[in-house]
């Protein structure tokens, strides 16, 4: 089992960045590595179970499963049912949690997954640092110009 | 049950910072609340189920007991077994964890207690300020980092009352002794009686100034029988609720806009229903800024009229409070924006605000250059509360279908319309009245969402330009009425 762990610091106050993140279709609004997205079977993006699929801007297609979400955690579960990436058993966590010094919030996105062993340290660095950081840094930046 | 939970970020690897964190006794070398502390019965720091004995600096004496220690998860939890302040079934946990991105620390230190009836405010401010926050303080000075800003700090180390026990509460307040100049206000003493059913109590901490104020004090509106209390808006905390109050708590940071007058206090009893909580990122100060002209603008623009992307508006006085939050809530709707205003200066304020055609009414006929930037068109909108000066005229500027927005009248009461007249263009006119549209406590919640959202979002920007001390409210309304003031005007208790 590999485990990936990213988290940072985005200075806007948790509920907004949740505002942002909690939508699971929404990942096109503010991720830049993603080019388009839609919830299968026309479910709404806040249903447990239901599966956002998604184009990559470099064109691969995924799909994935929201496990859980809670307004109240500030936290969303999901698993990959088909990817490109060769990963099998992956769950991934996005959660925010309010910073009370400076009204900021701190994110943490953490993953693990199965994959072949010889593609694990290639695959922590694509997910830990081109999805998890990457979606941060937008993050940042779109709160930033406030 | 009061639940505490502070964070903070400390700039240094969690390993460092945990390394000083995680022994149970080494609190007495970097607490600043702390004097001496040793664990019973020779014990190690990180053992589970260890008690620490310690004296705090005000000579307080304390037993607490360590119930969980995680080295792979950076954290523990533990509990006060003896304390002479009660905190009662006191569970408390502290945990770091990685910034990855910049290899620092995230520090979470939360608990769950009880307390004696009354005491919920002031033993939440003591364990968050005066224990937690205090220790972020030290461990961000051991690493070299100055301390963070934090939003409520000032609310929360104030030494009025924080909280009330069911008795009459006596304050200071600005009263109208009769109707007049500035000079009829007084200030006196008053009594905030306890909260009864729908009822919530409040201690103010900013107060908004407002034209309207002036008219209460002359009695040229007929809002204050004196002696009387003037002030529509402020910003405060919950001191304590009457029956049947939900959605508000003792403790909770809130803001009104509305009648009845009577904001010009330290503290006040008032209906609760139209008082809404304030989200962190709204400052009191703001909030008693903004709340009035705020409301005003989100339901002018999204409810008397949808105003949205390729509409062209005419706001009359710009420059002024509201005009400016038109000008820069439209352009972000997507509007374009034509104002009046009396002077160039003003012209640059309103430009400033997002006005794309500032009119200097006194130099250039406004309905002529409306025509001209419209290509004949006229304006789909026009925002009136100038009135008698402006009324007919603002039809003129109006679009076929167009409509016509009089919401007050500044210069003078409005002669009588024909409306059959109306016909030529299909006008629409409206007259709203601020009550009608913010009377109503589910609708408040839902134009102030609108407006904090715009107002962290940048969208709206207001300028606090002068702050006065509440006993000095007769001097606030001599600026406000010799024209000496721009932008908001504050009144802090």
């Amino acid at each position: 089992m590999v485990k990936v762990y990213t988290s940072s610091v985005i200075d806007a106050p948790a509920d907004r960045v949740w505002a942002v993140v909690r939508d699971f279709n929404a990942l096109p609004n503010w991720h830049p590595a993603i080019r388009d997205s839609r919830i299968e079977g026309n479910h709404p993006s806040d249903k447990i179970g239901c599966v956002r699929n998604f184009n990559l801007k470099d064109g691969g297609n995924i799909r994935e499963r929201l496990l859980a979400l809670s307004d109240y955690d500030y936290s969303c579960v999901y698993s990959i049912l088909e990817s490109p990436m060769g990963v099998s058993n992956y769950v991934a966590t996005l959660k925010l949690a309010p910073i009370t010094d400076g009204n900021r919030t701190f994110a943490e996105w953490s993953a693990e997954f199965d994959c072949d062993p010889d593609r694990a340290s290639a695959l922590v660095q694509t997910v830990g640092q081109g999805v998890f950081q990457g979606g941060f840094d937008a993050l940042k930046r779109a709160f930033g110009r406030r | 049950m009061v639940q505490v939970r502070r964070s903070t970020v400390i700039d240094a690897p969690v390993d460092q910072v945990w390394a000083v964190l995680r022994d149970f006794n080494g609190h007495e070398r970097w607490h600043p609340a702390v004097a001496e502390s040793r664990i019973e019965d020779g014990r190690a720091g990180d053992e589970t189920g260890c008690v620490r004995r310690f004296r705090l600096k005000d000579g307080a004496e304390l037993r607490e007991q360590l119930l969980r220690h995680s080295d792979r998860d950076r954290s523990f939890s533990y509990c006060i077994l003896e304390s002479p302040i009660p905190l009662i079934d006191y569970v408390s946990t502290v945990s770091v964890k990685p910034v990855t991105d910049g290899d620092r620390t995230y520090w979470e230190w939360s608990s769950n207690f009880a307390v004696p009836e009354g005491r919920e405010a002031e033993l939440a401010a003591l364990v968050g300020a005066g224990i937690y926050e205090a220790g972020f303080d030290a461990i961000q000075s051991m690493f070299g980092q100055a301390a963070a800003p934090r939003m409520s700090a000032t609310a929360r180390t104030r030494s009025v009352p924080t909280q009330a026990d069911g008795r009459p509460l006596d304050g200071g307040a600005v009263v109208v002794e009769r109707y007049g100049g500035p000079d009829v206000l007084r200030w006196e003493r008053s009594t905030a009686m306890p909260p009864g059913p729908g009822e919530v109590r409040l201690r103010h901490t900013a107060i908004g100034l407002n034209y309207i104020d002036v008219y209460a004090r002359t009695g040229y509106y007929p809002l204050i029988e004196p002696p009387g209390v003037p002030g529509m808006e402020a910003a405060g905390v919950v001191l304590d609720i009457g029956p049947g109050v939900h959605g508000l708590l003792p403790g909770d940071r809130v803001a009104y806009a509305c009648p009845p007058c009577g904001a010009y206090a330290e503290f006040r009893t008032m209906k609760a229903d139209l008082v809404v909580p304030l989200p962190d990122y709204i400052g009191d100060r703001l909030a008693a800024a903004v709340m009035l002209k705020g409301m005003s603008a989100e339901f002018l623009l999204h409810r008397v009229h949808a105003v949205g992307s390729g509409d062209t508006i005419l706001v009359h006085a710009a420059a002024g409070g509201v005009g400016q939050l038109l000008c820069q809530w439209a352009r972000q709707l997507g509007a374009t924006v034509i104002g009046t205003v009396g002077s160039l200066e003003k012209a640059r304020i309103a430009r400033a605000a997002g006005c794309a055609y500032p009119i200097v009414y006194t130099e250039t006929d406004f309905v002529g250059r409306v025509m001209e930037i419209t290509g004949g068109r006229g304006c789909d909108v026009v925002y009136d509360a100038v009135g008698a000066d402006t009324f007919m005229k603002s039809y003129e500027a109006l679009a076929t279908r167009g409509h016509l927005v009089s919401f007050g009248q500044a210069s003078g009461p409005i002669p009588p319309i024909d409306i059959a007249g109306f016909v030529a263009k299909s006008a629409k006119v409206s007259r709203p009245n601020f009550g009608h549209y913010t009377g109503m406590p589910g609708e408040v919640r839902s134009i102030t969402d609108r407006l904090f959202r715009a107002l962290a979002d940048g969208v709206l920007q207001v300028e606090i330009a002068q702050e006065y001390p509440l006993r000095e409210a007769a001097e606030a309304h001599r600026a406000l009425e010799s024209r000496r003031t721009t932008g908001s005007t504050i009144l802090v208790p």
